[in-house]
């Protein structure tokens, strides 16, 4: 029907070319069952989304604080201060020091200090990333992306503020004359164990809490005694027996020690740095796992 | 050419649950309180009893070519932003599958991915990544979007600081922006003043006429749908009725607000509603004429079931045209001031002497306001024929395209008539 042509053509005047066929994504949408895999490619397509993210969450942090981004250099040496004149001063912790970091004259608050960069690291990740889906949701429910970055990029965000903290340790270690050794250039690697641990349990975390939000509140205590797990603010010499079984059962304990290795010189405790490694690469299969079969419900429970 | 979308028994199924049992005895309450954590566990991933199954969406099936305008249309409640969420990936449907070809960009919600507290010019690139955008994408369409959101002073402000319209402009210009082969819009229309709203109406035009590329749209605005829309799918109830020329669609969709005129109106989908009371609605011609003339005198009445008393009330009953347009709005509240409904059956008589409606069809909606707040409100509840009438009392009327309301006027030539 040549007429019916003519108007189509009409109302249309220019028609772009299709595109090639190929060159257009093309997707399916269905219900899915159980495990659904990490979309590696369509995490690179926004990788861009990651970083605004952080950068969103850096830039708005400190907005309406009058000492502003002093807040990140004060926050670690506040608690630094505290926990030396506690633990240090008051409990005496700081003669139970080892052997090796009495004869390099480390003082207390920096063996306290090179403790907090990995714990601060994790706590804060854990608890600012268990609650970001919760806190995301209008996002969640409006928006299509990969919700993975929701939990990592503000895990991102502590990662810049541990960044500044090493800076500043940097500083106190000139001022108490201790040069780091040169096992310092695996600092990047120990960070990147520490994020990859922060991740394995805020995926799980932020799951749990969107659909059962007691999470929020269970979650303040489970850092309080995983912070008394961790020798973060005492030597592992000051507990009995087998409370040093527990703490060097915790995924953090061959961190916190690998960080005192490599920043203060302190000997390698290789076992324990191992057995770290395998529990965090078990937390992340596990938090991942989690985390993408339960995926596809945030937007309806949110 | 092509289909873009292929919609293939797409449904969606909720889980309400639903209020328990009342609590008879304290054992009963302590029983309840003590497995409530693993009732609601057991709930929560569907094992526990099936309390209610509500099926949002269900075997939904169409397609939409390359290059095409669709309009959702349909109630509140009819499953349109449920389709359009199951599309942009937000949801999973619960059965069927769609093909989407092309990459799919939704403006689901006008302010979404805005932060308050960073600037304008920040926002963008947050905005822009959010939905996808690579930086050097943004770059480049930069001036673009600031030109045609109007906010070129305002730039390094804080969001938060923007007027709402200022506000809109802005996250529809970068949304508009993208270059997606398929976008996705529900009701932005309904936001910002009617300049901004044409000229969203005409960048959606040409996002779809000129780059060829696929626009699905929810809107209320059954003029917009008309103008804009090559073709229309019609929701009602989770279900679709019918897919087609917009035109015809539109006009099925408020033509069946008509049918339904009979039901009693409790039993109506309600949104935005605190306490349904509106039970049924009908109109009596003054002097049993058979129909609702312009100009004559008419009764509107309302049976409503009040079940808790309903403070500092107002009722309201307002008409659409044909093209989805509100025109006439009755309100008690001008003529009464506020007033208690008490509970119990309510029978709520409104006279008008001399309707002031042109000849044509209205969609009726119904609405109690309570404290300031909506208390009910049906959209669409019924549909009135209103035929010609001797409104001025010379067998005179507007045409149709000089507007719906009509109204006594003086004319005063100063020339005098020819």
């Amino acid at each position: 029907m040549p007429t019916d042509v003519a108007i189509t053509a009409a109302k249309r005047p220019a028609q772009p070319p299709a595109p090639a066929e190929g060159t257009i994504p093309e997707f399916e949408i269905r219900p899915r069952r159980g495990w659904v895999p990490i979309d590696f490619k369509e995490l690179f397509h926004y990788r861009e989304l990651l970083y605004f993210l952080i950068w969103r969450d850096v830039k708005v942090r400190y907005k309406q604080t009058l000492l502003g981004f002093a807040w990140a250099i004060l926050q670690p040496l506040v608690t630094m201060v505290i926990a030396t004149a506690v633990f240090g001063g008051l409990a005496g912790f700081s003669g139970r020091m080892s052997e090796e970091l009495i004869a390099r004259h480390v003082p207390y608050n920096l063996f306290v200090y090179a403790g907090l960069l990995p714990w601060m690291l994790f706590s804060v990740g854990i608890s600012t990333g268990g609650t970001s889906l919760m806190n995301q949701q209008n996002l969640l429910t409006k928006v299509y992306f990969p919700r993975l970055f929701v939990p990592a990029s503000v895990i991102g965000t502590a990662l810049v503020d541990t960044a500044i903290s090493f800076g500043v340790f940097f500083i106190l270690m000139a001022f108490a004359h201790v040069a780091p050794p040169w096992t310092v250039v695996f600092v990047p690697l120990l960070l990147l164990l520490t994020t990859l641990a922060t991740m394995g349990i805020a995926f799980v975390l932020s799951s749990l809490t969107v659909t059962y939000r007691d999470f929020r509140f269970i979650l303040p205590f489970m850092m309080q005694c995983w912070m008394f797990l961790s020798p973060v603010y005492y030597p592992l010499t000051v507990k009995k027996a087998w409370e040093q079984a527990l703490v060097q059962a915790n995924p953090l304990y061959g961190l916190i020690e690998a960080f005192r290795s490599c920043l203060l010189g302190q000997h390698w405790k290789w076992k324990s740095l191992s057995i770290s490694v395998l529990e965090i690469a078990v937390l992340l299969l596990v938090g991942l796992y989690y985390f993408k079969r339960t995926e596809r419900r945030f937007a309806d429970i949110a | 050419m092509p289909a873009a979308i292929t919609i293939d028994g797409i449904g969606k199924c909720y889980q309400l649950v639903l209020r328990a049992q009342r609590y008879h005895m304290l054992r009963d309450v302590l029983m309840a309180a003590i497995t409530a954590p693993f009732r609601r566990i057991a709930g929560l991933h569907g094992y526990g009893p099936a309390e209610g199954k509500f099926w949002a969406l269900r075997d939904v099936s169409f397609e939409v070519q390359r290059g095409e305008v669709i309009g959702i249309i349909g109630r509140n409640g009819a499953g349109k932003s449920t389709l359009l969420k199951i599309l942009s990936r937000i949801v999973e449907p619960t059965e069927g599958r769609a093909r989407m070809k092309g990459r799919v960009a939704s403006l689901l919600e006008v302010g979404t991915g805005f932060h308050p507290e960073l600037t304008g010019r920040e926002n963008i690139y947050l905005k822009g990544a959010i939905l996808g955008m690579h930086k050097e994408e943004i770059d480049r369409k930069f001036d673009e979007i600031v030109a045609f959101a109007e906010t070129e002073k305002f730039l390094d402000t804080p969001v938060k600081h923007y007027s709402s319209g200022m506000y809109v402009r802005l996250a529809f210009a970068v949304a508009a922006h993208l270059e997606p082969e398929i976008l996705i819009v529900d009701e932005v229309l309904a936001v910002g003043d009617t300049e901004f709203q044409k000229k969203c109406l005409g960048r959606i035009q040409q996002v779809a006429q000129g780059d060829g590329r696929t626009v699905l749209l929810v809107s209320h605005n059954m003029g917009a749908v008309r103008q804009l829309c090559d073709r229309a799918a019609y929701l009602r109830d989770g279900k679709l009725v019918s897919v087609g020329p917009a035109a015809e669609v539109v006009a099925e969709y408020l033509n069946s607000a008509l049918e339904t005129a009979q039901d009693n109106l409790l039993s109506r989908p309600r949104f935005v509603t605190l306490a349904p009371a509106i039970a049924g609605f009908s109109c009596r011609p003054a002097g049993g004429a058979a129909h609702v003339a312009s100009g004559a005198a008419v009764t509107f009445q309302l049976d409503l079931h009040v079940t808790e008393p309903i403070r500092n009330a107002a009722v309201s009953i307002m008409f659409n045209s044909d093209q989805g347009y509100r025109v006439l709005g009755l309100s008690s509240r001008c003529e009464t001031g506020l007033l208690t409904l008490a509970p119990g059956q309510q029978t709520i008589l409104c006279h008008v002497d001399a309707l002031p409606l042109a000849a044509g069809r209205y969609i009726v909606d119904l609405e109690i306001f309570s404290a300031e707040r909506v208390a009910d409100y049906i959209e669409h509840a019924t549909a009135i024929d209103v035929v010609f009438g001797d409104f001025f009392g010379n067998a005179q009327t507007l045409l149709p395209l000089e507007g719906p309301i009509l109204a006594r006027s003086r004319w005063d030539f100063q020339c005098g008539p020819v």
